[in-house]
């Protein structure tokens, strides 16, 4: 792992960074990074989240190698086919869990995963739970439309009541998921909302999640104009929509300050998820907990400090020898 | 049988009076899963180990959270010992129910040890030499305390070593170093009740004690002692595997629990994962990470891994995943042994995903197989299904130690730098993954999808590249196969009947084949280690046999034929293959197998020819 320069972030410390010097190499623009051409539709939510990621890789520098983009199933999960980095496409639902073995398996690689509503709160709920949780070195971006949009058109977990689909043509009667009360419930350890409409708040939403040093998430509402145009134009100010962002805390002790929100506190980050729609966007919450990078590596070190450097060789012998 | 009565194995290896010498003797302890006899039994195999000795355990385990009947069966003695045996030759009763249970599992002459504070045997049964001790009166007085019976199960090990000549100083040291890391008085206590057991004058009992006839055995390395799982565990250590993922089901656990403990000490990990999907995810994410991965599980788990397995197979990754087998469907019989998951370790999932699944055949192929399966999923780039079974988990075996400094593979991922030219699946050439962190000189970075996709790895709806990708995931299958070793024959290589197994079938039909060859039928057998794709040269065995009886613990189906049958039958329409199979949960007896070739030999060709002692 690099011990190159980091860029200092408000409550966490980051992850490492590129590794200093290697001047030989071309920096990483849009141009380097831009693959197939998105099989979206026109007017899809999900070119600006594709822009912007390019924006957020140009900054971050990142060596092309070490740079992963996975992703589920769904529309937005056509994702990494896009970017120009190592990555795929794995099966519904489950990019976290798939998503957290690269990270584990390799602590010098940036993961990124990508995927939509359905695969992220439906299939794979019990996967984002438990990699919240376990606070694995990540980041994943939720394209959320409300809507499946692959599948032509049936209700999503985050569908709001009264939304018709082919599975309610009367109306949806279930009570969709607040996606920022389930990921403050989870655990994770960097919670973000954002607006496909606002490239500049989703690039910052983005490097802000991929600098932080454990499970970041961002939602970022995507609006699908095939199967439910206007969704999110409560959110969207050329659409007579308020986007009102969170103001974080400073620490300067002036007055103003006491009303700015304080991102490490869970209570205030859980009465932000529960205001009326559309909401407020912004960071709702950061800390710093242990990565499970951390405790694994952690655990390793302290084993190996008891079998004092001892090769593989060594340590399989010696097993053997017990068992005579 | 040759058992503790039989006549000695050759003139003058018998001492006259009060010792008699056996080749081997099946003792079967029966009691209850908390007396700890799993754990005398584990002392009794690692002393023949230790003593060059070749020895084999079975045991039951109840599948309630504690307590519970239970048996330990040990075979040990000199020569090669394929099963656990048939019947016992001395049973150990430590209650009523234990005495009714097993009775009838101990052969008539045998020897019956009851505690007879517990047990009351019938008077009228003179089918064995009965000898009741008060085994947990003499633990208490022995041991002091307070009328607690704890560590009577090591009272009936000094009785044993007692009564079988055993070498008693490296029992002690076995006991020491199990329980040592306790305390003091846990090691005094074992000790003292290890001393009156072997105190007791068991010979005066008996009429005699025994001796396992001595036979050096070549000299060579020496012997491990484990269990099948434990010999899967350290397989894919030296298979290179240093990532993990698994979700806890009986009876894979064990392996998951140990892999915990080793992993770390190798710089690797592995994951306890929320459920059976998310651990095949883990496993698939570290083998894209560029790591040799496991993930393992039994019957229902397996299921629960089949979408993720399928993208296995379509993004030609490599990967271990171990399935213990036991008794279904769905919940089943959790803690007993069934072969049942071949179809779907073959043909689960969906669309055509063909992948290779082996079978270990005893305890020490269980360490090999890893190894191979770590081989064959680097060379083909492939998923690699190992099937071992509930049984092969938990019996213990003695096996010489492996050469380890000549096994072990390097785990490292291959990073290396890819030339321009690099393709993630070349139609004309082998698929061979590069991992992140691994540059592409063409700038050009391959993506790899469950979805069909171009040599580059990007998504195609074209008929004929899905066509002819599906061929080059077959093909290399297929040339996996083609470079297989031909089945070794034991027995007669050709004749009257073939019995082919796989999996822990391999001893009891082993020695089945060998007694019809002592009843005059030209029999022969093939234990089948590589499952799919099939080893060459089958047909050709297949065919030089009259009757081909396919051996294996699964139902017959609806069309009368095992699993393993139906797949011979349909890959080389010899009408000759048929089975025997059986559900009861529990190993096959060779007299079991015996039997279900009489019956097949009965309506067939061979029908005078007597089958059965």
């Amino acid at each position: 792992m690099s011990t190159a320069a980091t860029v200092p972030n408000s409550a966490a410390p980051s992850r490492p960074g590129p590794p200093a010097g290697d001047s030989a190499r071309p920096p990483l623009t849009k141009k380097v990074l831009t693959a197939d051409h998105p099989t979206w539709c026109p007017g899809c939510g999900d070119f600006a989240v594709l822009a912007a990621f390019y924006r957020v890789l140009e900054k971050l520098q990142y060596p092309h190698e070490n740079i992963v983009t996975f992703a589920g199933i769904g529309c937005s999960s056509r994702f990494p086919y896009f970017v120009n980095t190592h990555g795929g496409h794995f099966i519904h639902g489950r990019s976290l869990p798939f998503a957290a073995g690269i990270s584990l398996g390799r602590d010098d690689l940036h993961v990124f995963a990508f995927g939509g509503d359905g695969d992220g709160f439906s299939i794979g709920g019990n996967h984002l739970v438990h990699t919240a949780r376990k606070n694995v070195r990540l980041t994943y971006v939720i394209m959320d439309n409300f809507v499946y949009g692959l599948t032509k058109k049936q209700t999503s977990p985050t569908s709001p009541v009264g939304f018709k689909s082919k599975t309610d043509p009367t109306g949806a009667i279930d009570q969709p998921i607040n996606p920022m009360r389930a990921l403050l419930n989870s655990g994770a350890s960097f919670i973000a909302r954002s607006h496909a409409t606002q490239v500049n708040h989703m690039i910052e939403m983005m490097e802000r999640a991929a600098r932080h040093d454990g499970f970041s998430v961002v939602e970022i509402l995507s609006e699908c104009v095939e199967f439910y145009a206007g969704a999110f134009d409560a959110g969207n100010p050329r659409k007579g929509g308020a986007f009102r962002t969170i103001e974080l805390k400073k620490n300067d002790g002036t007055p103003e300050d006491a009303a700015r929100h304080d991102p490490t506190d869970e209570v205030a980050a859980l009465r932000l998820a529960l205001e009326p729609w559309p909401g407020p966007f912004g960071v709702f919450y950061e800390i710093t907990r242990p990565t499970k990078n951390r405790l694994e590596a952690e655990l390793v070190a302290r084993t190996r400090e008891k079998t004092k450097g001892a090769t593989d060789l060594d340590l399989l012998q010696a097993s053997f020898a017990r068992l005579r | 049988m040759v058992g503790l009565n039989s006549p000695p194995a050759g003139a003058g290896s018998s001492d006259a009076g009060s010792v008699k010498t056996v080749p081997d003797a099946v003792i079967r302890l029966a009691g209850n899963s908390q007396d700890g006899i799993q754990t005398i039994g584990g002392f009794l195999a690692r002393l023949a180990g230790r003593s060059d000795q070749d020895v084999m355990t079975y045991m039951t385990i109840p599948s309630t959270i504690s307590g519970g009947p239970s048996i330990f069966q040990v075979r040990m003695g000199t020569g090669e010992i394929l099963s656990a045996g048939d019947q016992a030759d001395f049973l150990v009763a430590f209650y009523q129910h234990s005495y009714e249970e097993h009775i009838n599992s101990l052969r008539a002459g045998g020897v019956l040890v009851y505690d007879s504070d517990h047990v009351k045997p019938n008077p009228d049964d003179r089918r064995f030499t009965a000898v009741g001790i008060p085994i947990t009166s003499r633990t208490v007085e022995a041991v002091g305390g307070a009328g607690k019976d704890k560590g009577k199960n090591i009272f009936v090990l000094g009785l044993i070593a007692r009564a079988f000549n055993l070498e008693s100083e490296k029992l002690r040291d076995l006991v020491t170093a199990r329980f040592g890391g306790r305390s003091e008085d846990i090691v005094r206590n074992a000790l003292l009740a290890f001393d009156a057991g072997y105190a007791l004058p068991v010979e005066n009992l008996l009429g005699h004690c025994y001796r396992f006839d001595r036979k050096p055995r070549p000299a060579g390395r020496p012997q491990v002692t484990m269990d099948g799982n434990t010999a899967l565990g350290y397989g894919l250590l030296a298979a290179g595997v240093r990532y993990g993922a698994g979700y806890p089901i009986t009876p894979w656990s064990s392996i998951m629990e140990m892999l915990r403990t080793e992993l770390p000490k190798y710089g690797g990990t592995f994951v306890q994962a929320e459920d059976e999907l998310s651990a095949v995810s883990h496993a698939l994410g570290f083998a894209y990470a560029g790591h040799l991965a496991v993930t393992g599980s039994s019957g229902p788990g397996l299921s629960l891994k089949m979408e993720a397995l399928g993208w296995g197979v379509m993004a030609e990754m490599p990967l271990i995943v171990i399935n213990i087998q036991r008794g279904g469907p769905s919940t089943g019989m959790p803690t007993n042994v069934e072969q049942s998951d071949l179809m779907q370790a073959i043909y689960g999932s969906h669309g055509d995903a063909p992948r290779v699944v082996l079978a270990p055949r005893d305890v020490e192929d269980c360490f090999y197989i890893a190894l191979e399966a770590g081989r064959i999923a680097r060379e083909y780039s492939t998923p690699v299904i190992i099937l071992s079974d509930q049984a092969l988990a938990t019996r213990i075996e003695a096996f010489e130690e492996p050469d380890l400094k000549k096994l072990l593979a390097d785990p490292k991922p291959d990073l290396a730098p890819r030339g321009a030219d690099y393709k993630p699946y070349p139609l004309g050439g082998a698929t061979r993954h590069a991992p992140p962190g691994a540059r592409i000189a063409s700038g050009v970075y391959p993506v790899v999808s469950g979805l069909e996709h171009d040599e580059m790895g990007h998504p195609t709806g074209s008929p004929v590249l899905h066509q002819k990708m599906t061929a080059k995931r077959r093909d290399k299958i297929k040339r996996l196969g083609a470079a297989l070793p031909v089945p070794e024959v034991y027995g007669d290589p050709e004749g009257d009947v073939l019995l082919v197994g796989w999996g822990s079938t391999f001893g009891p039909a082993r020695e089945a084949m060998a007694r019809l060859r002592s009843d005059g039928v030209k029999a022969g057998q093939i234990h089948l280690r590589h499952l799919h794709p099939l080893p060459p040269g089958l047909d050709e065995i297949l065919r030089r046999y009259r009757e081909v009886l396919v051996v294996e613990m699964n139902d017959e189906g609806l069309y009368g034929f095992g699993q393993l049958a139906t797949l011979l039958r349909a890959r080389y329409a010899n009408p000759a293959i048929r089975s025997i199979t059986k559900t009861d949960g529990l190993t096959f007896k060779v007299s079991e197998i015996v039997e279900g070739i009489g019956r097949h030999l009965a309506f067939g060709k061979l029908r005078d020819i007597p089958v059965q002692r």
